[in-house]
């Protein structure tokens, strides 16, 4: 394996790192506020299949991408409504959500589209395009004959769609938000004490709701992602399970910013590696393509039963708040 | 006291909840551009309009059953065994290993075998997500949840690479031998028009049997008790000397057992042989069943049979309906799993008002009638 390739691989673990990503940060403000979040795929699903729809009516990409967020946005707030105003059980409301998603965006693509649940094919121009950053190549042969430098600024970093880049940065923002601004004090003190929150004459709810309504902007731009980025149109349950590996990333990164952005690069990577190969030989043993599959979730169940450290959520996790007790 | 009669509480809200699910899904398929009562037709007359009908319509609902018995005694204990999926993936491995491994004189003693083997299995997959909640406290929905893809995984793997028949492209293991048939509902309901291609078989009075078996677990015996008490309070269950670990461990246990023997049902008596995702979402629906039917036997029965007529109802409607695609279900189930579970206070906070001014009106209208 030459080097080129080894850049190829990181290059597509970026790709489908990338709505991981952007579904465990949305994870990561929902939760910090003390709402679990089980509905992340089916925020994605549904943000995947209104952005392919809108991108392919109107021809614009960002049309899409703002329907997309709109539909997953929508999803956050009856999430929203059942967990906090209804005090209703978040888990149960989580799973609604994502039965709901799977269902809706096949039933109105077929009346939409009569495609069979899909939506037809997006063209290039109503698809977010790859950025060729400056002074990259883009072409493979090009690549080839740049210097190892070179080749991982032209392969590994040029040459992603926007949302790859936003993503990124989000990151750090996410950081910035939730450990130096009063906002993200308050968002965390939400999840941990609400009743010391409220004592000190903020309002629970409100904090709540707005942790809510950023996860769907955040999984509504994962979903966009999804389907007018890395895939040119949306298909059932194109989602695949990602927002279940997000939720699994977040937990391997027990709930930091920076710490999700590795376990999200990890994932992403073991998804290029199945990819890419089907069976991996090491030595003597065949790793079948179905353990990389499942690894994501085996780690996640070895870091919960502590052997890697402890995962430990956010303290009033999954709780409605109820002002008098 | 009590907000509301009883009745109101196990009968009115649950009916109310289920109600505002149909109107919403009707709401669905008129934007969709079809005329929903004409669409409910359509699937009443599809689920219950023939023995053909009534057939699979009790097929799917012995499946329901199976796992929403599951997670109802799950429920019990205040645990959500999400899992359901895995858990009945792997009884339907253990049903597999079981019918395949020996020369099974008669059909009665291969279930008896059967069923062991699809509860153990089941029960052996929610044994380790059992275990982490009550000695690690890691959250037991997260962890059945990974272990429905791990054991997704997992049975691709073995149906690919170890019961694959030889020669053979399609990833299933070989078909069980003709001693180990369960009666089809053919065969010992005939009388009643049920055809030779009717999937009802014998599973459902298994499905039955343990209903009536959950029912006497839950409210006839000490352990139900203790169960019970440990979902009311822990710390109440706890300062009454119930050990925590063991109610999780038995409770989870009994839970991905139930789940694992929905292979009995499928794998057993439909498909005589093991298939790729046999279970079709039915370790999910599960939630929704426990969830309507108040995590009483009789409530899962009567909820079984309601997404029992659904599916099939559904499946009918997409042929004489083509633009309401079959996820239509979906979505039914979705809402019925979102009114009845998560906005379960929208529909019992206004009610409680209404039963206590109710209340009010009598008691004072009985105490100073002058007014």
């Amino acid at each position: 394996m030459d080097f080129l390739t080894v850049l190829q691989i990181l290059d597509s673990s970026i790709r489908l790192a990338t709505p991981l990503l952007l579904a465990c940060l949305a994870g990561l403000f929902s939760e910090r506020a003390g709402i679990f979040d089980i509905g992340l795929e089916g925020k994605m699903l549904a943000a995947a299949f209104f952005s392919a729809a809108f991108a392919f009516t109107s021809g614009s990409v960002w049309v899409g991408l703002f329907a997309g967020v709109g539909a997953s946005v929508f999803l956050s707030g009856l999430h929203g409504a059942a967990s906090i105003t209804f005090r209703g059980n978040q888990l149960i409301s989580g799973v609604a959500i994502n039965f709901l998603a799977a269902g809706l965006t096949v039933v109105i693509a077929q009346t939409w589209f009569s495609q069979g649940g899909r939506t037809p094919q997006l063209p290039s121009e109503a698809r977010f395009g790859n950025i060729v950053l400056p002074g990259a190549e883009s072409t493979i042969r090009e690549i080839a004959q740049l210097g190892p430098l070179g080749q991982i600024y032209s392969e590994l970093i040029s040459g992603h769609s926007i949302l790859v880049y936003i993503a990124f940065l989000i990151v750090p923002l996410t950081w910035w938000v939730l450990f130096r601004t009063r906002f993200g004090l308050r968002l965390r003190a939400v999840g941990e004490n609400p009743a010391a929150v409220d004592t000190a004459g903020i309002s629970v709810v409100g904090m709540r709701y707005a942790a809510v309504i950023i996860c769907g902007v955040l999984c509504g731009l994962a979903g966009a992602y999804l389907a007018t980025a890395l895939n040119a149109g949306f298909v059932k349950d194109m989602s695949a399970g990602r927002g279940y590996i997000a939720l699994a990333a977040l937990i391997f990164a027990k709930w930091r910013p920076w710490y999700a952005l590795m376990a999200c690069l990890l994932f992403g990577f073991f998804d290029a590696v199945g990819n890419r190969f089907q069976n991996i030989t090491v030595g003597e043993i065949v790793v079948p393509v179905q353990f990389m599959q499942a690894l994501p979730y085996i780690l996640v169940v070895i870091v919960l039963a502590g052997l890697v450290g402890r995962a430990i959520p956010p303290r009033a996790g999954g709780e409605p708040y109820v002002k008098e007790r | 006291m009590d907000k509301m009669p009883k009745w109101a509480d196990v009968i009115l809200i649950p009916l109310i909840s289920v109600l505002l699910a149909l109107i919403v899904s009707g709401l669905v398929v008129l934007i969709i551009g079809e005329n929903p009562i004409e669409a409910m037709q359509i699937m009443v007359r599809g689920a219950f309009g023939s023995a053909y009908g009534w057939g699979y319509t009790l097929y799917y609902a012995t499946n329901f059953i199976f796992t929403g018995l599951a997670v109802a005694v799950a429920f019990h204990a205040r645990l959500f065994n999400i899992g359901g999926e895995g858990q009945a993936a792997l009884g339907g491995l253990g049903v597999a290993i079981v019918l395949l491994s020996f020369g099974w004189p008669h059909w009665t003693i291969a279930l008896l075998a059967a069923i062991l083997g699809a509860a153990l299995f089941g029960a052996a997959w929610a044994a380790v997500p059992a275990y982490l909640q009550a000695k690690r406290g890691s959250h037991i929905v997260i962890t059945t949840i990974m272990f429905n893809f791990i054991a997704s995984a997992l049975l691709v793997y073995l149906l690919v690479n170890v019961f694959r028949v030889p020669g053979s492209m399609a990833p299933e293991s070989a078909r069980f031998a003709e001693a180990v048939h369960l009666p089809s509902a053919a065969e010992f309901a005939g009388f009643l028009g049920f055809g030779g291609s009717t999937p009802l078989n014998f599973a459902f009075f298994v499905a039955l049997v343990c209903c009536v078996l959950v029912w006497i677990l839950i409210w006839r015996t000490r352990l139900g008790y203790e169960i019970r008490a440990f979902g009311h309070s822990e710390t109440a269950a706890v300062y009454a000397g119930i050990n925590p670990t063991r109610i999780i461990m038995i409770t989870m246990l009994i839970s991905g057992g139930l789940s694992g023997m929905m292979a009995i049902n499928v794998v057993m008596g439909e498909a005589e042989r093991l298939v790729l995702d046999f279970t079709e979402g039915a370790g999910f629906v599960g939630i929704a069943v426990a969830l309507m039917g108040r995590s009483h036997p009789v409530g899962v029965v009567l909820a079984a049979l309601l997404f029992g007529a659904l599916y099939q109802g559904g499946a009918e409607l997409q042929f004489e309906m083509p633009a309401v695609s079959r996820e239509m279900i979906v979505v039914i189930q979705a809402l019925v799993i979102m009114f009845t579970g998560a906005l379960d206070n929208m529909v019992r906070m206004p009610m409680e008002k209404i039963f206590l001014s109710i209340r009010r009106s009598r008691e004072s209208g009985s105490q100073s009638p002058a007014e």
